[in-house]
């Protein structure tokens, strides 16, 4: 008769699941065992061969990093370790000392930190655009203006859904300005924050039928899984200006300076240039970003 | 370090100056852990209980699928549950993604296995013959169950307070159902990450402190009810 009410405690499953768990490990030992394939060059071994760069969640999130970085480090020997946050806290690390050289693209609050010190050497490495994205309904009627600022006018005045980063981003702080310029200050239950990342607010704006500001590269990274269609592109004032910093060793003397060199001379050499160049052309049909070694911002348009 | 001190001074300001949206981050963080905590007691108590009170081929695998559960990084349920819930999900019609709601199912899930796991191990330490001799002695199946948790409520109230601080610490279902939309899904663990990336880190702290004081008072709350059992236990 079945053991009704469970008397004695003997577990049947016992041996066979000790089997299987000496079956995993035996795996996981074999596995880690194989896979050590040297290369035949080995890189030079620099003295403190890690660099820790802070950039902005767009170099990241759009897969640029990933094509770029693996040529420096085989170059160089050194190890990036990219710290892909807000601009805000990019800058953040750089003052605390905790970050080696900056990729960021917030103009103003750059300059704010050079005049400070704390960051040294800033150098143009690229741009690439803003947009205003929304949904193809397009409920604010802005499809095809030229001004953002008046299509974020008409968006705050038809009360449709606008999805703010609200995380101190270089996209937000971007977004905050056309506010200032239109004199508004944004509020209300068309107007959300959502704190997260650009690929994580599109697809809440795509989800909520809003509209929102974002960089080009993130938006066609993208593309194939937000409903939401590019309303606004062109102006002048959208455009995205990254700059490369190294972060300043007589503030914190314990930060990889020459890492950091190394690694700003890597982003602006013809090479490297040519590359940023190319990145994005195979998957979207057009450049991500366009590439401004040597230029500065006057040379863009930006007084 | 004195980041940490910063930090307090900014939680203890923000308490006691009554800060509208840190009240209602807070408020958020315990409604949605607590409807959560509570539907997984629903669920998991009287499960866990039917499962170790029952003898079938396959339990050992079933629990330790169960106990695997108890492990499910909350990342992964909330990605789950975001291709559920978004608008080309299968129930993308209810419209419930980033909304508090979606946030309750995904911890309902991460803390669902927790209950069950600890639950089972709750009754299974009892000695098997008490609900013999409790059915023996004429009581329902209902009533013994009943005593059988009396029995085991030391045990059933950790279970709770697992299930519960597997949830209001947890951030990256949160995160990724409720979309951290200010006024509307941010609880405390994702506006410490948003203050994080924003580079505040006294707020940040702070509110970390807020969320430790909010876990230690629920926690205190039933750990009074656990340990006042016990000794009115004692004394009969």
């Amino acid at each position: 008769m079945k053991n009704q009410y469970n008397l004695n405690h003997k577990d049947t499953g016992k041996p066979f699941t000790f089997k299987i768990l000496i079956f995993v490990i035996a795996v996981i030992i074999l596995t880690s065992c194989s896979g050590t394939n040297q290369s035949e060059n080995p890189p030079p071994q620099p003295e403190n061969d890690q660099i820790i760069l802070a950039t902005t969640t767009s170099t990241q999130d759009s897969g640029l990093l990933d094509f770029l970085l693996p040529d420096f480090q085989a170059q160089s020997g050194y190890l990036v370790k990219t710290i892909a946050v807000g601009t805000g806290k990019a800058l953040k690390m750089a003052e605390d000392g905790n970050a080696d050289v900056l990729l960021v693209h917030a103009p103003a609050a750059e300059q704010e930190l050079v005049g400070k010190g704390y960051a040294i050497d800033r150098q143009l490495v690229m741009h690439n655009d803003f947009v205003i994205i929304g949904p193809p309904e397009d409920p604010a009627g802005i499809k095809g203006l030229t001004s953002a600022t008046e299509a974020m006018m008409k968006i705050m005045n038809s009360n449709s859904v606008f999805l703010s980063r609200g995380d101190d981003s270089g996209t937000h702080k971007k977004e905050i300005a056309f506010w200032n310029d239109l004199g508004e200050v944004p509020g209300g239950d068309w107007y959300l924050e959502s704190g997260q990342g650009m690929g994580a607010t599109l697809r809440i704006a795509s989800e909520k039928g809003g509209y929102t500001l974002t960089d080009r590269a993130t938006f066609l990274a993208n593309q194939d899984i937000v409903d939401s269609k590019v309303m606004v592109e062109g102006d002048s004032r959208l455009l995205n200006i990254y700059h490369v910093m190294v972060v300043n060793p007589e503030k914190w003397p314990q930060v990889n300076y020459p890492g950091a060199q190394d690694f700003a001379a890597f982003l602006l050499a013809a090479d490297t240039q040519a590359k940023i160049g190319s990145f994005g052309i195979d998957r979207f049909g057009q450049p991500l970003f366009t590439p401004d070694g040597g230029k500065t911002e006057q040379d863009l348009g930006i007084k | 370090m004195e980041l940490l001190w910063d930090g307090i001074k900014e939680a203890f300001f923000l308490i006691v100056s009554g800060d509208q949206e840190i009240w209602a981050i807070t408020w958020l963080t315990l409604k949605v852990s607590g409807v959560a905590t509570a539907i997984s007691l629903l669920i998991g108590l009287p499960l866990g209980t039917w499962l170790a009170l029952r003898d079938f081929t396959g339990r050992g695998c079933l629990f330790s699928f169960i106990n695997t559960g108890m492990a499910f990084p909350p990342v992964v349920v909330g990605l789950w549950v975001s291709i559920f819930l978004w608008r080309n999900g299968p129930f993308g019609d209810l419209g419930l993604i980033y909304t508090p709601t979606a946030m309750v199912i995904a911890q309902i899930i991460i803390a669902t296995p927790i209950v069950i796991g600890l639950t089972i191990a709750a009754l299974q330490q009892l000695n098997p013959y008490l609900r013999i001799q409790l059915l023996g002695l004429g009581a329902s199946r209902l009533q013994a169950t009943f005593a059988l948790w009396r029995e085991s409520r030391l045990l059933l109230l950790a279970a709770l307070m697992a299930g519960f601080g597997s949830i209001i610490s947890e951030v990256g279902a949160s995160m990724m159902v409720g979309g951290n939309i200010k006024d509307q899904t941010r609880v405390l663990t994702t506006a410490i990450v948003l203050e994080t990336s924003r580079g505040r880190f006294t707020v940040a702290i702070a509110l970390g402190f807020i969320l430790l004081l909010l876990a230690y008072l629920v926690n205190f709350g039933l750990t009074v009810v656990q340990q006042r059992t016990t000794r009115s236990k004692d004394i009969q």
